[in-house]
C-alpha cells in the first residue's frame, strides 16, 4: 500500500466514514462474495423484480401528465388524433391522448407501461410455475411462496386497476362487468357498487379512485412484499438444482460480487432494453382507436389483457340456468360461481399447496435441493392439471376469436370448453403423471444399463451385442441423488390394550392422500441394484446366447 | 404424526438434524463431490481474453452511441404536428433507449460469462432453527418483558387493552366507507329516465324517431329524449339504453299482457345485459337473436328475448312504447323492472303495474 493513488485514498476514505457510521465493513465482508447457485430458470424470478422496476419508472413519467379526473370535456379541435377532435370525453381519457400525441416520448412510456405490465404478470406466472414443479416451495420457503403469491394477486389488482385508468370504451366495458360482478354478491352486492363507485355506475369517483390504488396502495405494497421476499431468500440462500457436489449442506455457484453484480445487474439493462424496444416498435393500447368511454357501444372481439382472460374464460363458460330466487331474493350463482367460486378455489389450491404436500409426506426437513419434476410425479401431475384448467378458461375467454379465426359456431366451442374445463385437468393429471414415471424408469434403465454406444460386437459364437458404456459417478448422482418417498403407513386403530386410538380417522385420511401421492412411484437406483444388475446382466448374456436372440443389454457392465 | 408408523426408512432421522435430506445411510450411492473444473477459451489464450475484452468495449460504445441517438430523437422530431412525426419520436427515443440499456446489459452479463473467473464456489447452509440455548434465551427474554409489565393476573387491564385497541380504528374505518358510497340509496337502480310520454331518441345524436323511419330488419340504438347534456348523463345512459327491432308482426311472439308493448312490429329492449351488464350490441337480422359481446348471452328479440344461450338467466327488460299525438315513437312507462345485472333485492323491484301514474319518483 505505499503506492496509495488519490483515488485509492478516497475510496479508503469514503469506506471508513461508512463504516464507522453503520457497520458497513461487516455488511461487505457477509454479503460481497454471498455465493448463488446459476440457473436460467432463476432468471424468470428476476425479470419480475426488473419489470416492475421499469413499471415504477415509466409510472413515474406516466403520472407527470395524466389527469385523474372524469370531468367532462371537449377535446381541441386542433390537437391530434383527429378522429377524436371535439369530442366530449373524460379528462383522464383526454390526458392519455395528449401524452400520446403531444409529450415527447409520451406515447413510448405508455407503451412500455403497458408492455411492462404484461411481462411482469408473465413471469411471476412462470416463476411460481418453477418454483412449484422443482419443490422450492418446501420447507423453509413455505412462506416466501405465500409472499410471493400475494404479490401475484397484487399484481392482478395492479394491471386491473390501471388497465382502466385512460377511460377508454374498453376499459368502462371491463368497469362495468365487474360492477355486474360485484351486484352479483348476496344482501350487499348493491352497497358494494355504491361503495366502489361513490354512487351509481360509472359515476364521476371511480377513475380518482382507481389511480390512487393504482400508484400508491398497490406498488407500495407489491415493493414491500418484495423487499420481504429478497430477505428471505438471503436469509435461506438460493435453492439449487440437483447435481454432483450439490447437497441440501452447501450452496454451490458464484459469488455475487463481481459475477452476480454483473450478471444480474446487466440482466436489468437487457430487461429494460427489450421493453424499451418493444414500446418503440410494437403498438399497445392504442385507446384512441375505442373512443372515450359511453355504455352504449361495445366493440366485438375485445379482450382483457392476458392475465385478466381465464376470469373473462370463465364467466363466458358458466350457463345461465343458476339464478335462484329464494324468499324474494336473488342469488346469481350463474355469475358467483365462475367470477368468484372457481377463482377462489384456484387460488386457494395454489397458496396452500405447499402447506398440504408438507402434511401429507410428513416431512419436517429443510429441502434445499430442488426436485427434477418426474421424480414427483403426483406434485407435477397436480400442478399440470391446475395449468390446464387455468389454460382452458384463458382459451374460453377468447372463444369468440377462436370463433371468427377458425370459422367455427361460437356455441359449440363454448360448449366443448364446458366439458374440457371438467375432463382437461384429469386427463392432464394422469398423462404428466404417467409420463413421470416413464421418464423415472428411463433414468433407471439408464443407470442399470449405460449409454447405448452404437458399437456393435460379433462374438466368435456369432452372438452379436451392442457395447454399453456405464455412466460415471457425476453422470449417475443426477439420476439417482433424489430420495424414494413411500406412502405413509398407519397404525392399527387401536393401541395394545385395545383402546381406540384418538385423531384416527384424521389419520386415515392422510395415509389416504399419502397414497394417493406416493403409492404409484419409481424409486431411484440402489447401489445394491446395480450391482445385481451387473450379475443379472452376466445372467442374461449367457441365456439370450443360448436363445441366440443376440440382444444383450448391458455388456459392458461385464466382468 | 403420532398415530402412523412409518415404513422403514422412509422417515428421516427427523427434527433432530433438519438438513439431513439425502443423507440416508442406508443403501445409497455416496455424492461424487463437484466435478473437476473446466476452462474456457478465454481463461487459456491471451488472445482469446483479448478478442472477449474487444467484444464487450465494443457493445458498450454501441449502447452509448444509440443513448446519444435517443436524446438527439428527442430534439429531433416534434409531437403533436401529424401521426408520422409521433411515431418517428417515439420509434427513434424507444430505439435509442432500449438499445443502450441492452447494450449496457448484454456487456455486462457476457463479460461475466466470458472473463470474469467462473469456478464454483462453495458455501455452508445453516438450518434455520435456532439452537437450543437461543431459543431458551429467546423465551426467558419474552417471559421477563411479561413480567416487567405486570401484565399477569391483571385480567381487567388485558380487557381494557383489547377493547380499546379494537375499537380505535372504527374512528377512522366508518367516516371513510361511510363517504365512500355517496347517499348509498341503491334502489336508484330500479328506475331510469324512461316514463310515460319519454320520446326515443336515436343514439348518439338525440334525433327523434318516427315509425314509418324504422324499416321491417332494421336495428336502432336508442336513448330517451332529454339525455344529453342533462345531469349524471353517463350514469343514466348506462340504466336507459335501449336497442329497437322492427320485425313483420307474424314473426313476433308476444305475451298476451304485453300485448300493446309494441308497436306495429317494433320491440324496445333494454341494451343492458341481465348477466354482468354490457351493452348487448350485435343484432343477427335471419334468426332476430341478439347477442352479448362481452360473455356471448344471446337473447332472442322475436320471443320476449328469452335468453337462448350463454351464462345470462333472465330476459333483457322490454320497454312498452306506442306512438304520441305528434306521430313520435314514445315510452309508455318506465322499465317494469330493473334492468342489467341481478342484484340480491331485484325482486323487489319487479312486476310494477304499467300505469302513467306510476312514475312518481
Amino acid at each position: 500500500m505505499s503506492t496509495t493513488t488519490p483515488l485509492a485514498k478516497a475510496a479508503g476514505g469514503t469506506a471508513d466514514f461508512f463504516d464507522t457510521r453503520v457497520g458497513a465493513g461487516k455488511m461487505v465482508k457477509e454479503f460481497a462474495r454471498k455465493v448463488f447457485p446459476d440457473h436460467w430458470s432463476f432468471l424468470l424470478g428476476e425479470i419480475a423484480l426488473y419489470s416492475f422496476v421499469v413499471l415504477l419508472l415509466t409510472g413515474t413519467f406516466l403520472t407527470m401528465f395524466f389527469v385523474p379526473s372524469m370531468t367532462e370535456v371537449h377535446y381541441p379541435e386542433d390537437a391530434l388524433p383527429v378522429a377524436m377532435r371535439g369530442v366530449e370525453m373524460s379528462e383522464a381519457f383526454a390526458s392519455t391522448l395528449n401524452m400520446s400525441f403531444h409529450v415527447r416520448g409520451g406515447l413510448l412510456m405508455r407503451q412500455i407501461h403497458h408492455w411492462a405490465a404484461l411481462l411482469f404478470m408473465a413471469s411471476i406466472v412462470t416463476h411460481m410455475m418453477r418454483v412449484f414443479f422443482t419443490g422450492a416451495f418446501r420447507k423453509p420457503r413455505e412462506l416466501n411462496w405465500v409472499v410471493g403469491f400475494t404479490i401475484l394477486i397484487l399484481g392482478l389488482a395492479a394491471g386491473f386497476t390501471g388497465y382502466s385508468l385512460p377511460d377508454d370504451v374498453l376499459s368502462g366495458n371491463g368497469l362495468r362487468i365487474t360492477d355486474g360482478v360485484v351486484k352479483s354478491i348476496p344482501v350487499i352486492g348493491s352497497y358494494m357498487s355504491f361503495m366502489i363507485f361513490g354512487g351509481e355506475f360509472p359515476g364521476t369517483e371511480i377513475i380518482p379512485r382507481l389511480f390512487t390504488a393504482h400508484i400508491l396502495l398497490v406498488p407500495a405494497l407489491i415493493l414491500a412484499l418484495i423487499a420481504v421476499h429478497l430477505v428471505l431468500i438471503v436469509v435461506h440462500k438460493h435453492t439449487q438444482y440437483p447435481g454432483p457436489g450439490r447437497s441440501n449442506r452447501n450452496v454451490v455457484g458464484y459469488p455475487l460480487f463481481p459475477v452476480y453484480v454483473a450478471k444480474a445487474g446487466g440482466f436489468f439493462f437487457v430487461v429494460f432494453g427489450v421493453l424499451a424496444i418493444m414500446g418503440a416498435t410494437l403498438a399497445i393500447n392504442s385507446v384512441w382507436a375505442y373512443g372515450p368511454y359511453d355504455p352504449s357501444p361495445v366493440g366485438a372481439g375485445a379482450q382483457p389483457d392476458w392475465y385478466m382472460l381465464f376470469l373473462e374464460g370463465s364467466l363466458r363458460l358458466m350457463p345461465g340456468q343458476p339464478e335462484f330466487v329464494i324468499a324474494g331474493y336473488t342469488i346469481s350463482l350463474n355469475v358467483l360461481i365462475p367470477a368468484v367460486v372457481i377463482p377462489g378455489l384456484l387460488f386457494t389450491a395454489l397458496a396452500a399447496y405447499p402447506f398440504l404436500e408438507a402434511w401429507v409426506t410428513g416431512d419436517k426437513r429443510e429441502h434445499h435441493v430442488l426436485d427434477r419434476p418426474r421424480n414427483v410425479p403426483t406434485r407435477t401431475g397436480v400442478g399440470v392439471a391446475i395449468l390446464t384448467a387455468f389454460i382452458i378458461l384463458v382459451l374460453a375467454g377468447s372463444n369468440d376469436i377462436l370463433a371468427t379465426h377458425f370459422n367455427l359456431s361460437i356455441n359449440s366451442i363454448t360448449w366443448v370448453f364446458r366439458f374440457l374445463f371438467f375432463a382437461g385437468p384429469v386427463i392432464a393429471f394422469i398423462v404428466t403423471k404417467r409420463l413421470c414415471l416413464a421418464l423415472q424408469r428411463r433414468d433407471r434403465e439408464l443407470v442399470l444399463h449405460g449409454h447405448e454406444t452404437g458399437r456393435v460386437v460379433r462374438f466368435a459364437s456369432g452372438e452379436y451385442i451392442e457395447v454399453h458404456q456405464p455412466l460415471t459417478d457425476h453422470e449417475r448422482w443426477l439420476l439417482v441423488g433424489h430420495e424414494p418417498v413411500r406412502p405413509l403407513e398407519i397404525g392399527p386403530g387401536e393401541n395394545e390394550r385395545g383402546v381406540a386410538r384418538p385423531a384416527y380417522k384424521k389419520a386415515v385420511r392422510r395415509s389416504k392422500l399419502s397414497n394417493f401421492f406416493f403409492a404409484d412411484r419409481v424409486e431411484p437406483v440402489t447401489p445394491s441394484e446395480l450391482a445385481a444388475s451387473h450379475g443379472h446382466g452376466e445372467h442374461e448374456e449367457i441365456e439370450s446366447a443360448e436363445s441366440n436372440e443376440g440382444l444383450l443389454t448391458n455388456a459392458s457392465t461385464r466382468g | 404424526m403420532s398415530d402412523l408408523t412409518k415404513s422403514e426408512h422412509v422417515t428421516p432421522p427427523g427434527a433432530s438434524d433438519p438438513l439431513s435430506v439425502g443423507e440416508r445411510e442406508l443403501d445409497r450411492f455416496p455424492n461424487p463431490g463437484l466435478p473437476e473444473h473446466k476452462h474456457r477459451l478465454s481463461d487459456e489464450s491471451e488472445a482469446g481474453s483479448k478478442r472477449v475484452e474487444r467484444q464487450i468495449v465494443i457493445l458498450f460504445v454501441l449502447s452509448l452511441l444509440a443513448s446519444i441517438g435517443g436524446v438527439v430523437g428527442y430534439f429531433a422530431f416534434p409531437v403533436g404536428v401529424t401521426l408520422g412525426s409521433v411515431q418517428a419520436s417515439t420509434l427513434s427515443i424507444g430505439l435509442g433507449l432500449g438499445v443502450g440499456m441492452l447494450g449496457i446489459g448484454i456487456a455486462a452479463v457476457h463479460w461475466a460469462k466470458a472473463l470474469m473467473s467462473d469456478v464454483e464456489q462453495v458455501d455452508e447452509r445453516h438450518a434455520q432453527r435456532s439452537d437450543d440455548a437461543t431459543r431458551a434465551a429467546a423465551v426467558q427474554a419474552l417471559k421477563d418483558g411479561a413480567d416487567d409489565s405486570r401484565i399477569a393476573r391483571r385480567p381487567v387491564l388485558k380487557g381494557a387493552l383489547v377493547s380499546a385497541v379494537a375499537v380505535a380504528p372504527l374512528a377512522f374505518v366508518v367516516p371513510l366507507v361511510g363517504n365512500l358510497g355517496g347517499d348509498w340509496n341503491v334502489s336508484k337502480f330500479r328506475y331510469t329516465m324512461w316514463g310515460p310520454g319519454v320520446r326515443l331518441a336515436r343514439d348518439p345524436d338525440g334525433g327523434l324517431i318516427r315509425p314509418e323511419q324504422v324499416t321491417i330488419g332494421s336495428v336502432w340504438h336508442v336513448i330517451p329524449d332529454g339525455l344529453l347534456g342533462s345531469e349524471h348523463m353517463l350514469e343514466e345512459k348506462a340504466k336507459a339504453v335501449v336497442l329497437m327491432v322492427r320485425m313483420n308482426p307474424t314473426e313476433l311472439t308476444e305475451a298476451p299482457e304485453r300485448a300493446d308493448w309494441s308497436w306495429d312490429g317494433i320491440v324496445a329492449y333494454s341494451k343492458v345485459c341481465t348477466h354482468v351488464g354490457c351493452p348487448v350490441a350485435l343484432y343477427e337480422q335471419q334468426t332476430h337473436h341478439l347477442l352479448c359481446p362481452c360473455h356471448q348471452s344471446t337473447f332472442d328479440v322475436s320471443d320476449g328475448a328469452k335468453v337462448v344461450f350463454g351464462p345470462a338467466k333472465r330476459a333483457l327488460p322490454q320497454l312498452p312504447i306506442t306512438v304520441d299525438d305528434e306521430g313520435y315513437l314514445v315510452a309508455r312507462s318506465d322499465f317494469t323492472e330493473m334492468v342489467g345485472p341481478s342484484t340480491w333485492e331485484r325482486e323487489r323491484y319487479t312486476d310494477l303495474p304499467v300505469s302513467d301514474e306510476e312514475k312518481a319518483h
